[in-house]
């Protein structure tokens, strides 16, 4: 199934985060065996969802030190469970203590999805600090893992809040490292980057596109159903290309949004995307 | 044959230590943080300090207090609550030099330490502002050339970071149990990089909340739980409820509601004073007495 459907009459109980986790899931297709790791409440759900569809062979973390193989697309865990559920409901395959996950990541099999205070056309990233770095107007969470992540394996990125503030001509701080940033160090040391996805609450974005240098660039890749194509312009303060065969975010099949449903029982989802 | 007896107080800890020193603080943001060490050095006269740390309330409290010249950390955070208010307002108002490093460059710059090489080399880094941010950094050619996957061309010699050594005057960790010389077990499910922190220092302080005799230790999990040899322990203080307020699992969980308390005196000049009056102002044992009341 692509992720890319033409326009079909909404149903009134698919909800507008609804689209947004099957679009999040759909950043995970094809990545087969490597470790899913979604940071957030939607990416989660998206990612599990992903693990409980048509991805079966992902490795999920539980969040914090073990990966976690469910025997069963039931068994994937819901998400946000009281600590005592949350070591109940996983079925441990891995140890995973934080410097592990270093060694994992730098080793490659890991395609992460970040949060971003900031995005450009190129999918650099920011979540480190609003103004000059050396005092910032306002110190965010620093660097984290985002630059080792990006230099190292697939990135997407999730943008709950899609404004002028967030898709931005130029980041304030080059946290996770876009394409140009990733051209201008040669194809050696970029060979394992790729920024694959952007989900917004409006829309995808892949960086399937190329500016005049040939540098990949930020690209609309679909519409979640109910947004206009000038809704999402008016939103985005970077430049991005608009493909002629723009098409809208599809929406999940009935097997999904029982998934949808059951990860995310107290539908944490319409607290981040409320339905417009 | 035994090790030597280690045991001493968070205040004969502090004794050791000087001010313009670089400590290193195991534990990982509001997680098994040596919580009885730094409330010592904040009753202290010490300032000036570089701290080393995956960061939590230890830089926060350290920050407010004006100890701190420079935090290099791979982030700081409360976890529950993602950003630390101290170490926020620090980097605001300037009060504060930092070095913000990519999460994983610590660990090497810890591990380069403790094996007593100059450097290790990474791709982390590469590309971010991580690099523009922090001048000092550099980074190493490799002397192997590169060969990608269907080119004859020789390769390259690729361009590396290389993370220095965080070379630390002192480490102080926390541990769910030790020796009286300092063998040291922890439990719940990750280690952090506190093995790492001791072996990076010149002088390590192990605080722990029970001492047990050596022939002990072993039973408390498996023998990957013996992760700190008494070889790199200089002093060992037995401190139940000693990371609180920060989790040390199994022993406990965080104290949210203390620290949802903490991150409210970021608000004012007065909460803040109210609450280093009410908490930091006195003994462990009076901490220790009043976090008990609060949870009667």
């Amino acid at each position: 199934m692509s992720d890319v459907s033409t326009p079909t009459p909404s149903s009134t109980a698919v909800t507008r985060a609804d689209i947004c986790a099957v679009a999040i899931a759909e950043a995970f297709r094809g990545d087969g065996e490597r470790l899913c790791n979604p940071i957030g409440n939607l990416p989660l759900i998206g990612g599990r969802l992903a693990a409980a569809t048509f991805e079966p062979h992902l490795a999920l973390t539980d969040g914090f030190y073990t990966l976690m193989d469910p025997q069963s697309p039931d068994e994937v865990p819901p998400i946000a469970l009281p600590e005592a559920e949350r070591v109940a409901q996983r079925t441990v395959a891995h140890w995973n203590p934080y410097r592990e996950m270093f060694g994992l990541l730098w080793q490659g099999k890991r395609h992460v999805m970040m949060g971003a205070t900031q995005i450009d056309q190129y999918g650099n990233q920011n979540i480190a600090a609003i103004g000059d770095w050396t005092q910032p107007r306002r110190q965010l969470l620093g660097f984290r893992g985002a630059p080792g992540n990006t230099i190292n394996h697939t990135t997407s990125y999730w943008v709950p809040n899609h404004s002028p503030r967030v898709f931005v001509p130029a980041v304030d701080v080059v946290c996770g490292i876009g394409y140009d940033r990733a051209h201008a160090l040669g194809p050696v040391a970029s060979r394992f980057h790729e920024v694959r996805r952007v989900v917004s609450n409006l829309a995808v974005f892949d960086f399937e596109a190329l500016d005049a240098e040939g540098v990949p660039t930020m690209r609309l890749r679909s519409l979640h159903p109910g947004v206009t194509l000038e809704e999402v312009l008016e939103a985005t303060g970077c430049d991005v290309v608009i493909p002629d065969d723009l098409g809208e975010s599809r929406g999940p099949t009935e097997q999904e949004l029982a998934q949808i449903n059951r990860l995310d029982p107290r539908s944490l989802r319409l607290n981040e995307v409320p339905e417009p | 044959m035994p090790g030597p007896d280690k045991r001493c107080t968070e205040d004969e800890v502090v004794a050791e230590l000087s001010s313009g020193m670089t400590i290193g603080i195991g534990g990982w943001g509001s997680r098994r943080k040596p919580m009885s060490l730094i409330r010592a050095i904040l009753r202290s006269d010490l300032n000036d300090l570089t701290i080393v740390s995956y960061g939590g309330p230890d830089v926060g409290l350290l920050c407010r207090s004006g100890k701190v010249r420079k935090v290099i950390s791979g982030f700081v955070s409360l976890d529950s609550i993602p950003l630390e208010p101290h170490y926020q307002a620090a980097r605001q108002n300037g009060t504060i030099q930092a070095a913000e490093w990519d999460e994983g460059m610590l660990l090497l710059g810890l591990q380069a330490a403790a094996w007593r090489v100059p450097f290790l080399p990474t791709r982390a880094g590469l590309g971010s502002d991580v690099m523009k941010n922090m001048a000092d950094l550099r980074t190493v050619t490799s002397p192997y050339a590169t060969v990608l996957p269907g080119q004859n061309d020789g390769g390259e010699f690729e361009e590396l970071l290389a993370v220095p050594a965080l070379e630390l005057d002192a480490a102080l960790v926390h541990q769910n149990a030790a020796d009286v010389s300092g063998n040291s077990v922890w439990l719940g499910e990750d280690p952090f990089m506190d093995d790492l922190f001791v072996r990076a220092a010149q002088r390590s302080y192990v605080s722990t909340e029970r001492i047990l005799p050596t022939t002990e230790l072993a039973g408390l999990g498996d023998i990957a739980h013996l992760k700190i040899s008494r070889m790199d322990v200089t002093g060992v203080i037995e401190a139940p409820h000693g990371a609180h307020f920060t989790e040390c699992l199994p022993d406990y969980s965080r104290d949210e509601a203390f620290q949802k308390r903490y991150a409210a005196t970021a608000k004012s000049d007065e909460a803040w004073d109210e609450f280093r009056a009410e908490f930091l102002d006195i003994d462990e044992a009076g901490y220790q007495a009043k976090v008990k009341e609060l949870q009667v």
